[in-house]
């Protein structure tokens, strides 16, 4: 079906409303980091770096930053191993219930956060015994981020099919061989992916880490979401929503150049 | 120096040749069996999702059948429907309910007409440059923030903020603090869970269909219809599971820009914080999970968890 102009010219044009319904709220915020008055007044009267400076110094955010940071490594590390390990087994083999182990993977981001938060805090506390902490937040973190390393990995795997390393076998190499020359390689820019994904999804995540991180760990989301309601922090956590929607451009130009090919369209 | 070297290396030899053999052993033991391999593979996953998880979902579960002391706070084990009456027979809880899967299908509804003509845009009418371009325009908002986007649109909303600011001149405001609010904030931030589906599903529709279907002799909007739709549905059925179930947990954005509106998600928090209500906040929520696995069960049929 060739598309008349009229419908690619409408369909552009939804696409870009679409793009500034998308980008004008963050715009909003960045611009409003340099706004002078600090309860944000639209349009600013004058703009001011002065919120930037004390962001820097600010150490409370720096912490959080730097406690987010490991717990989304971490996190994203388990759902790398974990996400393949059943993307292998669900794409490679056909066994009684199957099905049944493909919606549990996807349980953790199906169920609404909250469930998840608070299920996992009532087994920490009361079933297992643990204090909640810095582990309790990772195992959390981990839970849900399976699903999205699992989505890309099994999606390349299924485009892949087996032959390549029916082929590698007919030609000699092992079950372990073959994954480190054959499969492996293939399977990179899809664990990138997946595990960026993993990573930013842990990274932003502010629901089950409610329940689960415990009063001592303070993430990033968490320590903005303490702030936010402050007056005179309130242009601070506009700084670092700022620097984040910058920053974040960084991971995404990674994924794009090492991967060579769109990281999107799985979840 | 060289002849040490030489030592080294045939003594390395002779440890990596029997490290060899034992791997290639393995590895011929593991081809052989293939359920031993599926074993491995799954174990460790299942562990954790199928009993970990799955353990404390039925724990959460059990909870809600015990009900709490109102004056010690302590939980009392006994088996008892309580909760469930409450929740069933207080009207406030069935508004809550009725509320939150209504702002729930709204944000969905919405996210859905938004998302598909993007979609299509960019899986039929760019070129791959610009495609990839655009995923990555779509990607990005996903890493800003949650908490940020919920307080700009705050800040947008609010008396003399930006939507005033850009549409009183049209001769209407700001909406003002409250589910319409809500409902536009919880639609802007699932918004990229629903195009990446849509877009993946319509990038897999081979272009050789529609054109069949031309050729036969159907129009644009026929070919949509009976071609484009049926085949991109499950994809939109799997961004629906997102924005579904995102906004039926979700407690913050309607306290950021809700107004005093409650939905399912602020009942279960207030009873773990404040009232210290574990049983009841457990039989809350299994409200969402029995609405989600109801959706889940009903969307299976279409293909969509394969869209995911």
């Amino acid at each position: 079906m060739t598309l008349s102009r009229t419908t690619r010219v409408v369909l552009l044009a939804a696409l870009l409303l679409g793009l500034a319904v998308v980008y004008i709220p963050l715009l909003v915020v960045v611009v409003n980091s340099f706004n002078v008055d600090a309860t944000f007044a639209w349009p600013p009267d004058e703009l001011t770096t002065e919120w930037w400076r004390k962001a820097v110094d600010n150490t409370g955010a720096r912490d959080a930053i730097w406690t987010s940071v490991q717990a989304g490594l971490f996190a994203t590390a388990i759902a790398l191993v974990l996400g393949t390990l059943a993307a292998f087994a669900l794409a490679r083999f056909r066994f009684f219930g199957r099905d049944a182990v493909s919606l549990l993977v996807i349980l953790p981001i199906a169920l609404p956060g909250i469930v998840t938060g608070i299920a996992l805090n009532n087994a920490f506390r009361t079933v297992i015994g643990i204090e909640l902490g810095f582990l309790t937040l990772v195992i959390a973190h981990a839970t849900f981020c399976i699903v999205v390393v699992f989505n890309n990995v099994i999606a390349r795997l299924r485009r892949l099919g087996g032959n390549f390393e029916e082929a590698s076998m007919d030609l000699g190499a092992d079950t372990f061989t073959t994954f480190r020359l054959v499969t492996f390689p293939m399977l990179r820019s899809a664990l990138l992916a997946g595990g960026l994904l993993a990573f930013a999804l842990s990274f932003d995540e502010i629901i089950v880490t409610t329940f689960t991180a415990g009063a001592e760990v303070q993430t990033l989301p968490i320590w903005i979401f303490n702030n936010l309601f402050r007056p005179n922090q309130a242009p601070i956590v506009n700084v670092v929503g700022s620097a984040l929607i910058i920053l974040s451009i960084v991971p995404i130009y990674l994924a794009q150049r090492l991967s060579g090919e769109t990281s999107g369209g799985r979840i | 120096m060289t002849a040490t070297t030489t030592e080294q290396t045939s003594a390395d030899r002779g440890v990596t040749t029997a490290v060899r053999r034992r791997k290639r052993a393995a590895a011929a033991y593991l081809h052989r069996h293939p359920r031993l391999r599926l074993g491995g593979l799954l174990s460790a996953p299942f562990f954790w999702l199928g009993v970990a998880y799955l353990g404390a979902l039925g724990a959460l579960f059990i909870a809600a059948f015990w009900t709490t002391d109102t004056f010690t706070g302590e939980i009392i084990r006994s088996w008892t429907l309580d909760n469930f009456r409450t929740l069933l027979t207080e009207d406030v809880y069935r508004t809550i309910t009725i509320r939150t899967i209504w702002v729930a299908a709204l944000v969905t509804v919405v996210d859905a007409v938004i998302a598909f003509p993007m979609a299509y845009y960019m899986a039929k009418v760019a070129s791959p440059r610009t495609q990839k371009l655009l995923v990555v325009a779509i990607l990005m908002p996903l890493w800003a923030s949650y908490l940020v986007k919920a307080y700009a649109w705050r800040i947008m909303f609010s008396e003399g903020g930006a939507v005033d600011w850009a549409f009183n001149p049209l001769g209407f405001g700001s909406p003002g603090y409250g589910l319409t609010a809500t409902v536009i904030t919880l639609g802007y931030m699932w918004l990229p869970f629903m195009i990446l589906p849509i877009y993946a599903g319509l990038e897999r529709l081979p272009n050789s269909l529609m054109e069949a279907s031309s050729d036969l002799g159907a129009r644009p909007f026929r070919t949509f219809r009976t071609v484009v739709l049926p085949m991109a549905f499950p994809a939109v059925v799997a961004g629906s599971i997102f924005t579904f179930s995102l906004t039926l947990g979700d407690y913050i954005a309607v306290r950021i820009v809700g107004g005093t509106n409650q939905l399912l998600g602020n009942v279960v928090y207030d009873n773990i914080g404040a009232a210290n209500n574990l049983p009841f906040a457990a039989a809350m929520a299994t409200v969402p999970v029995v609405i989600m696995l109801i959706y889940l069960s009903a969307v299976r049929r279409t293909g969509a968890l394969e869209n995911l």
